[in-house]
């Protein structure tokens, strides 16, 4: 028998194990068992592993193709005033995958020069009515010139900059493009406090300054543009 | 040393009693096989599972002196999850988790069905009642001080539980699926996204994509009705398990009676 300080020899005849062989570093009883553990955790994971991405694959992991949805003509949407449109986010399940948005021109006034590189051209804004609180849908109110959310007391200007409450970003957009003299909305994106796009869009009540674009990453499934 | 000890002598054949020959005496009536038959089904059964040892050692246990009501909180949590669990099966028998006709089918259960309302209202009312009591239960464990040394797991077991039955209440809270379920579950998908690195994707595997969709309904009635009532099932197992293998404890204010032969004066 190896003493405490020498390292015990690998080989299990140098071991004094009964049965040994020459040569032989694994009992035969412990290869028995590892094999029989293996085989076990292999039959488990063999359904467990494709369950589990069945529940997470495509809700993760899934890009649908970019859906653009007519909702007016350009004439229909003033620059100082946003006009309530209904577009359907999710098809197939009736009411519940429609969702409205505040659809204007674009302001040089308030918005700036347009960005070059916006997909669609972003002649017109579209404002998505889902507060960045958590989520509860806000309400245009033209006299006052902000957006409301009726849960938490979530307030935003005319550009849907936060101007008071709790939401952590700006109102969440649509990409816009004029089609055959039709205004078409397409997939949503995410703006920080100082309007930088972020094309994957995230969830409400994540903050997009500083480390919040990095502690809240992106995801996979954003809809591919074309 | 031993005293010897003498075998007992022989009698002869005629002066031992005769043993009873089988079937002598009063001939076995079928009244008589009927009444013993619940004993003889019982002791069918325990011949070949020795089940008695095990229902006596979780039923007769040694209680401390002092039990008292506030010990049946915890009995009281398991019939309401029991409750729960009966009223929810017969639920699942009308109920269509399908975007447009969940509210529609939770309507004919309300309007429609031979006491739809009862069953449908004791499951919406008996999960407010398991929370309460699951809170009762555990201000009893903590006051009394029994999650203590060796009870400690019991306790962690006990946390999960209640977490478990938060998750219930929460995807629970959709399956009515008018605007207060709706709005109700975007703002709790919504927090779960707002946890940092994870919590975005726990929020997508929750609503089964980015958007509230077709899929999130099933998806929480199949977490609501499959997966977390066996995890709860199961731990409340372990629960019992650790209950009768530990034995509950003395409520706090009860005095240790010493053992007269131990006190040193009385000796």
């Amino acid at each position: 028998m190896a003493s405490k300080r020498e390292p015990q020899s690998k080989y299990t005849a140098d071991r004094g194990i009964p049965g040994a062989f020459e040569g032989e570093t694994v009992t035969r009883r412990r290869l028995m068992t590892l094999t029989a553990h293996g085989a076990g955790a292999t039959a488990v994971a063999a359904f467990t592993l494709p369950a589990l991405g069945f529940a997470a694959g495509s809700a993760l992991f899934e890009r649908p193709p970019a859906h653009w949805e007519p909702v007016g003509r350009p004439d229909d949407f003033p620059a100082d005033d946003y006009v309530p449109r209904v577009i359907t986010v999710i098809s197939g399940i009736g009411e519940v995958g429609k969702t409205a948005v505040y659809m204007r021109a674009h302001n040089e006034k308030f918005d700036g020069p347009l960005d070059p590189k916006i997909p669609g051209g972003g002649h017109f804004v579209a404002i998505s009515t889902r507060c960045m609180h958590l989520g509860c849908p806000v309400r245009w109110t033209s006299a006052a010139a902000r957006f409301i959310c009726p849960c938490h007391g979530g307030v935003y200007d005319f550009r849907g900059k936060v101007s008071g409450g709790p939401p952590v970003r700006p109102l969440d957009r649509f990409y816009t493009r004029v089609r055959a003299g039709r205004v078409e909305v397409g997939p949503r994106y995410s703006v920080n406090s100082e309007f930088r796009r972020f094309p994957s869009y995230r969830d409400p009540a994540q903050d997009l300054d500083g480390i919040g674009q990095y502690l809240y990453p992106g995801r996979f499934s954003t809809p591919k543009l074309d | 040393m031993p005293r010897l000890k003498l075998p007992t002598p022989p009698l002869p054949n005629a002066l031992n009693p005769r043993p009873k020959r089988p079937g002598e005496g009063r001939p076995v009536k079928p009244i008589d096989q009927a009444k013993e038959a619940g004993t003889a089904a019982v002791d069918w059964i325990d011949e070949r599972t020795s089940l008695s040892g095990a229902l006596r050692w979780t039923m007769f246990r040694k209680v401390p002196k002092g039990t008292n009501w506030f010990y049946t909180f915890g009995s009281a949590t398991l019939f309401a999850f029991l409750s729960q669990a009966v009223t929810g099966v017969f639920l699942a028998m009308y109920y269509d988790p399908s975007p447009t006709r969940a509210y529609e089918s939770a309507r004919h259960i309300t309007n429609d069905v031979f006491l739809g309302e009862f069953v449908r209202g004791m499951h919406k009312w008996g999960s407010t009642v398991m929370v309460i009591l699951i809170f009762l239960h555990m201000g009893r464990v903590f006051f009394f001080g029994a999650y203590k040394y060796p009870r400690e797991l019991n306790w962690l077991i006990g946390v999960v539980l209640l977490i478990l039955t938060f998750v219930m209440s929460l995807t629970g809270y959709l399956l009515p699926f008018d605007q207060r379920s709706y709005w109700a579950t975007i703002v709790a998908a919504n927090i779960t996204a707002s946890g940092p690195i994870a919590g975005p994707f726990l929020g997508d595997f929750l609503r089964g994509g980015a958007e509230f969709n077709a899929t999130t309904l099933s998806r929480f009635y199949s977490i609501h009705m499959l997966l977390i009532p066996g995890a709860i099932a199961a731990l409340i197992g372990a629960h019992l398990y650790l209950v009768a293998r530990l034995g509950t404890t003395a409520p706090p204010w009860q005095k240790v009676e010493e053992d007269r032969e131990l006190i040193e004066d009385k000796v």
